[in-house]
């Protein structure tokens, strides 16, 4: 679909840009330690520091790309939401407080905090630069996703616009402006989102089951790249079409055509005795590089759209493919397993002053990060019910569901604005993570590079503008990707490298250093080998056949997680000390 | 914005190992009641999806009550975490 700008959207994302900005230029004089830089000074007070893990956690791939695979698929995005937030439970009863306590810029410090091991330090910072990319690429997808709606710019321009944004946020006050960032993203996205449930219950759900509102729309694109809609060129001037606004409910309960507002329970109720209209795309490919996309409505029962199964990588839980259903557990795993696994995460416990504000700064952090996930059904729902949404990209469906509300309007604008905060938020906690990682893990602590405090923050502004650079590139040549879908491969790796290591340091006396990297090593290679190998990428990735793939299913967690156990396990027991435990 | 001073003196808690381990046990009973629960769901999802179908409270499927009460379980469990640890082991103990 074309969207079309918004002067309203494009001034409040200004105003926006120019807070935020100004933020991190006015925190900037007071950031010039390396722990003012990189943890804040472990000053940040615990509850504003939960509504930052909102910040920092609720990602793109969050707000849009759940809300878009509920939209488009029904339940099956809501098990992210449900795995996201199950993950914080290992975080909060598992990790918070020891890794507090024990580390003081970088998850890295925690887990060389026994052994002073470089090993330790260059593998976990390692693991943390890798994570951190893969987490950044769907971020930055999302940032491309929204530039069209919002300004009218083109996928790239987003991505640019975005990376620069970020990289000036974090080179000019580090993890103060960063936290600041994330605390107003999270505030505001639990509030939006708030106002936006509220007015999907207040309209209540209405039928249209007219035939052209569920005729089916084809897309095709010619070798030249001109796009036609139904065979006439796509655009919205005279003697031009463009893909039209889908999304609806064919049958409510008891043959009525529209129900008035509705509470929350009744809402699920009634979607889920009804029937709605869901839009499926097949694409053919001719030999002369004609690509052909037809748009067709499926009417599905709610009944079959608010339990799993609907989307193509859960689709097999419904039949008896073994493998299917392994690759349904084993991504469920990542996601429990791998928000304590995420760098950018971590490090955040550093901003509180203790333990306890660690662990309360946490509870916060599940409270409100819980909240939002909850009314992600809504939204999704709402969504797909909108009549607005764009059968070419999932991942615009909440933007859209709030421009439903009042085309071009307010709501539009400040929803608009608040995803491009999403990212903001997200990706400047990853390049604090990363720059971090490249001066005090790999300068200071492998190459043993002495440097002042001064050094060590300008070194960490400038790997902060690096990442960030690589961030851009791979934010454009992973365009089209759904960043739900991404973000579970960083999950994967996160929580198959990194939570062996930190849970056996934890809770076994005889893990040695030689254990802690190989199981980082060992379940970094691991997952990452098998994603490059998995079907999901053979064919999104490569464009080759999925079926040619040599791993089983595509989500690696339920082998390569057990299998950093078990590296730990057994290398730790080969190099245990002469004469006396590993712990001694 | 006092709270994102960087440079203003905090004051911290002291270290004291018996509340640490307090602690750390009730995380891990807390951890492993909730992996149980998430755990079930997800081999209810993989191996009986028919299951989910089962109307079971206020006229909606369990996998909509089943996939919020997890978000929700998982909030009041924290809760009964950081009320559980919200005072120092030894003062428990002089109790």
């Amino acid at each position: 679909m074309i969207h079309q700008p918004s002067a309203l959207a494009i001034t409040v994302f200004c105003v926006f840009v120019g807070v935020t900005l100004a933020i991190s230029f006015y925190f900037a004089r007071r950031s010039r330690s390396a722990a003012a830089y990189f943890a804040a000074g472990g000053n940040i007070h615990w509850f504003v520091n939960g509504f930052a893990f909102a910040g920092d956690f609720l990602s793109a791939a969050s707000f849009l790309g759940i809300c878009g695979m509920i939209a488009f698929y029904g339940y099956d995005g809501f098990l992210y939401s449900i795995g996201y937030l199950a993950g914080w439970i290992v975080a909060l009863f598992v990790i918070a407080e020891p890794l507090k306590r024990l580390g003081r810029y970088t998850f890295a410090d925690a887990l060389d905090s026994r052994f002073q091991s470089r090993g330790i330090k260059l593998t976990a910072a390692i693991s943390t630069l890798i994570v951190s990319l893969f987490y950044l690429i769907p971020q930055m997808v999302g940032a491309g996703v929204l530039i069209k709606p919002l300004l009218g710019l083109p996928h790239y321009a987003g991505v640019l616009i975005v990376g620069a944004m970020v990289t000036l946020i974090v080179v000019t006050a580090g993890m103060v402006s960063t936290t600041y960032v994330q605390f107003l993203k999270g505030s505001l996205l639990v509030v939006f989102s708030t106002v936006m449930t509220i007015l999907i219950l207040q309209r209540g759900l209405t039928v249209d089951n007219s035939p052209e509102s569920l005729a089916p729309q084809v897309l095709t694109v010619l070798p030249n790249g001109s796009r036609l809609i139904d065979g006439v060129p796509q655009g919205t001037g005279p003697g031009e079409r463009d893909l039209r606004p889908v999304g609806s409910v064919t049958r409510l309960p008891n043959g009525s055509t529209e129900t008035g507002p509705l509470g929350p329970i009744e809402f699920l109720r009634t979607i889920q005795n009804s029937e709605i209209a869901l839009w499926r795309k097949k694409e053919v490919k001719s030999e002369d590089g004609t690509s052909t996309t037809t748009f067709r409505p499926q009417i599905t029962s709610g009944t079959d759209i608010l339990k799993p199964g609907n989307h193509p990588a859960f689709k097999d839980i419904r039949s008896d493919s073994l493998p299917g259903k392994l690759n349904f557990i084993s991504l469920m795993l990542a996601l429990f397993a791998g928000t304590a696994s995420l760098p950018h995460i971590l490090i955040r416990y550093y901003t509180v002053k203790d333990q306890a504000s660690a662990r309360k700064s946490t509870l916060v952090g599940i409270g409100s990060i819980g909240y939002f996930y909850i009314l992600t059904l809504f939204l999704g729902l709402g969504a797909m019910t909108s009549g607005n949404l764009d059968v070419s990209d999932d991942n615009m469906a909440a933007p859209l569901l709030a421009k439903s509300f009042n085309d071009g309007g307010w709501l539009f604008a400040i929803v608009s604005a608040i995803a491009f905060t999403t990212v903001l938020g997200t990706v400047s906690g990853l390049i604090v993570a990363a720059s971090g990682a490249v001066v005090h893990d790999l300068l200071s602590s492998v190459c043993g590079l002495q440097m002042s405090d001064y050094q060590k923050v300008r070194i960490g502004k400038w790997a902060a503008a690096v990442v960030g650079a690589i961030a851009m590139v791979l934010g454009i040549v992973f365009q089209g990707m759904n960043v739900t879908y991404l973000v579970g491969w960083a999950f994967s790796i996160a929580a198959s490298a990194n939570l062996p290591a930190l849970v056996m340091l934890l809770f076994w006396k005889k893990t040695t250093w030689q254990g802690i990297t190989a199981a980082i090593t060992a379940g970094m290679v691991s997952s990452l080998t098998w994603i490059l190998m998995s079907g999901d990428t053979f064919d999104k990735v490569y464009g080759w056949k999925a079926d040619d793939s040599i791993v089983p299913f595509s989500q690696p967690g339920i082998v390569t997680i057990p299998l950093g156990f078990l590296v730990l396990v057994v290398v730790s027991l080969v190099t245990q000390p002469k004469g006396s435990s590993a712990q001694d | 914005m006092a709270h994102f001073d960087s440079s203003a003196p905090t004051h911290k808690e002291a270290f004291d190992p018996a509340t640490a381990k307090r602690n750390s046990r009730y995380g891990v009973i807390l951890f492993f009641i909730y992996t149980t629960i998430y755990a079930v769901f997800v081999g209810i999802n993989a191996f009986a999806p028919a299951t989910m179908d089962w109307i079971v409270l206020f006229g909606l499927n369990l996998a909509v009550v089943y996939g919020i009460g997890l978000i929700l379980l998982a909030f009041a469990m924290s809760l009964l975490y950081g009320w559980l640890c919200r005072a120092p082991a030894s003062s428990e103990e002089s109790l």
